[in-house]
């Protein structure tokens, strides 16, 4: 798993992604951060945090649509599935690759709060909950993004797929607003990730909520392995 | 070591390989013929773990591949038909990576060095994958197998892309490598698994067709007495002439090679040897012997004969022993 992920991280430099995502993701949240804390003059970042949520499902796309599609398409991946490593191993590697970048990209969000707070008093308890936030969905966002990009060859493919996929999930609410039933509107609710997320932008944090994004990255991280395991057998 | 026993594959219900059984001991070179989609890769891909078979089993070292991958895995170097190579990392970078990835113990930097001064890429180590020639990416997925050292070793096509000077030197290599590994190789060159390895399998339709030593597998076949004879003298006489020869079965004009000179194909009865008999007519007759051959099969005739067509089955020696047994 070390070798896959260091490999990984390498790729993600060379093949010029890593500056495109940090390029973007940067000037972006640097946008809605002027927009929304330097312009008004305040230190309340919620605004900023609420709006990067659409930034991520735009942007975590792009870290995993390579990671198993190229593989595939540069038949490398034999090398990989027939070396002494196990197949949880070798998504593990991958995934902990993209959400190293990933991170690297959030933790501007913490130079933001420090240029806060020489112009006033910032609260950082509600920063590192934002931070945590941002992260645990993006965790759980690249495990989505993974298992798609390990069904098919077409890096583009992953990517547009691992988007609309996203943006669904995204806008679950809206869909579980517009069904009639009761019951599944209820069902689709509980499984908001917005909701979720909007909640600790407003400052309130729980468990329950760790645990959901920790179980989907889980859930979907296990579903890939499944697919190696499938087209093993098949 | 390697033992496969029944090796089945199935695609839906086409057979891509059908029941495969043969062992591989150390310091033993196995060579793997078959035409293209007989199933040389499929086996491979089985023996590696990439595939799961369907029925049957194969042991890596006495390990199961589907019981304990990891553990067999690692006792092999495989060179796949289209070498897994990363195109963005230079030589060196690639082979660290894969030294990682197989969790390797040996040191380091000697066992690289070593590894790429065997393969020949030292002088490459440092360039982009992507920048090299087919028989160098070919020579850094050979070195890419070798890594950790693993005591089986299955190459499929490994000289693909190389020109006959690499050729020569990675089959020395391979040979050398065969003297301490249990290796499998598959070639469609038959001249190179005929110089290098020191039993054959045919793969055929996904089923072994023959699998004997290279010298058994072209005496097995060719069971008549067969010679080739260059005249050079008027065809028809000679034909009568040799007609007249006791105990000839065949004779046959073949294309005029030079002028008024013929290859002629003589069969004769078994056992018979009438190399002297020709030269005593020729001479006879003021003709001229040019050439005189033997016509045993070549490993190239088998694998037509073999492969043509439905297909015919060889019995191996052990077969055969079995059998009067």
């Amino acid at each position: 798993m070390g070798a896959i992920y260091r490999r990984e991280v390498g790729a993600f430099f060379t093949s010029s992604i890593a500056y495109i995502f940090l390029c973007v993701f940067w000037l972006i949240s640097g946008f809605f951060f002027v927009q929304s804390c330097l312009y008004y003059a305040t230190t309340d970042m919620s605004g900023m945090f609420q709006s990067l949520f659409l930034v991520i499902v735009i942007l975590i796309p792009l870290l995993t649509m390579r990671l198993f599609s190229e593989e595939k398409k540069q038949k490398t991946e034999q090398g990989l599935l027939t070396a002494p490593v196990s197949l949880g191993g070798i998504v593990m590697g991958k995934y902990f690759a993209a959400l190293t970048l990933y991170t690297i990209g959030l933790l501007m969000t913490f130079v933001y709060a420090m240029i806060l707070s020489a112009y006033g008093v910032v609260e950082w308890g509600i920063v590192f909950a934002n931070f945590l936030a941002l992260f645990l969905m993006g965790g759980a966002f690249i495990a989505v993004g993974l298992l798609i990009s390990a069904l098919t060859e077409n890096q583009i493919a992953a990517a547009v797929a691992s988007f609309v996929v996203l943006m669904l999930l995204f806008m679950l609410d809206n869909i579980a607003a517009l069904i009639p039933v009761q019951w599944i509107s209820t069902a689709l609710g509980y499984l908001s990730f917005r909701n979720r997320y909007y909640a600790i932008t407003y400052g309130l944090f729980n468990v329950s909520t760790v645990l959901f994004y920790v179980s989907v990255a889980a859930i979907f991280n296990y579903l890939t392995v499944r697919v190696f395991e499938r087209r093993r057998w098949s | 070591m390697i033992e496969v026993r029944n090796l089945t594959k199935h695609y839906g219900d086409k057979h891509a390989v059908n029941n495969i059984s043969f062992t591989v001991e150390d310091g033993e070179i196995l060579g793997f013929l078959g035409p293209n989609g007989a199933g040389k890769s499929t086996t491979m891909n089985m023996l590696t773990g990439y595939i799961s078979s369907t029925s049957g089993q194969a042991l890596i070292n006495g390990v199961d591949i589907l019981e304990d991958p990891i553990k067999a895995k690692s006792y092999i170097g495989y060179l796949p038909e289209l070498p897994p190579l990363y195109v963005d990392m230079t030589v060196k970078s690639y082979l660290n990576y894969v030294y990682d990835l197989k969790k390797c113990k040996l040191p380091r930097r000697a066992h690289l060095n070593e590894v790429m001064a065997l393969t020949k890429v030292s002088d490459v180590a440092d360039r982009l994958i992507k920048n090299l020639s087919k028989g160098y990416r070919q020579r850094v997925g050979l070195a890419q197998a070798l890594i950790g050292n693993p005591p089986v070793l299955i190459l499929d096509e490994p000289t693909v892309g190389m020109d006959p000077r690499q050729i020569q030197e990675i089959l020395s290599l391979i040979k050398k490598l065969g003297k301490n590994h249990s290796v499998i190789l598959s070639s469609h060159i038959l001249s190179e698994i005929q110089a290098t390895c020191d039993r054959i399998i045919i793969i055929n339709k996904g089923v072994v067709a023959a699998h004997d030593t290279t010298d058994n597998l072209s005496k097995n076949i060719s069971t008549d007495h067969r010679v080739i004879a260059r005249i050079e003298g008027p065809r028809e006489e000679i034909i009568k002439a040799i007609r007249n020869i006791e105990g000839i079965k065949y004779v046959r004009a073949d294309m005029e090679r030079e002028a008024g000179v013929y290859e002629y194909e003589i069969e004769a009865a078994p056992d018979q040897d009438i190399r002297r008999d020709l030269f005593d007519i020729v001479t006879e007759h003021h003709w001229y012997l040019l050439g005189l051959r033997s016509a045993e099969l070549t490993l190239e005739d088998v694998f037509l004969k073999i492969t043509m067509g439905e297909g015919i089955i060889v019995p191996s020696a052990e077969d055969k022993k079995g059998a009067k047994a």
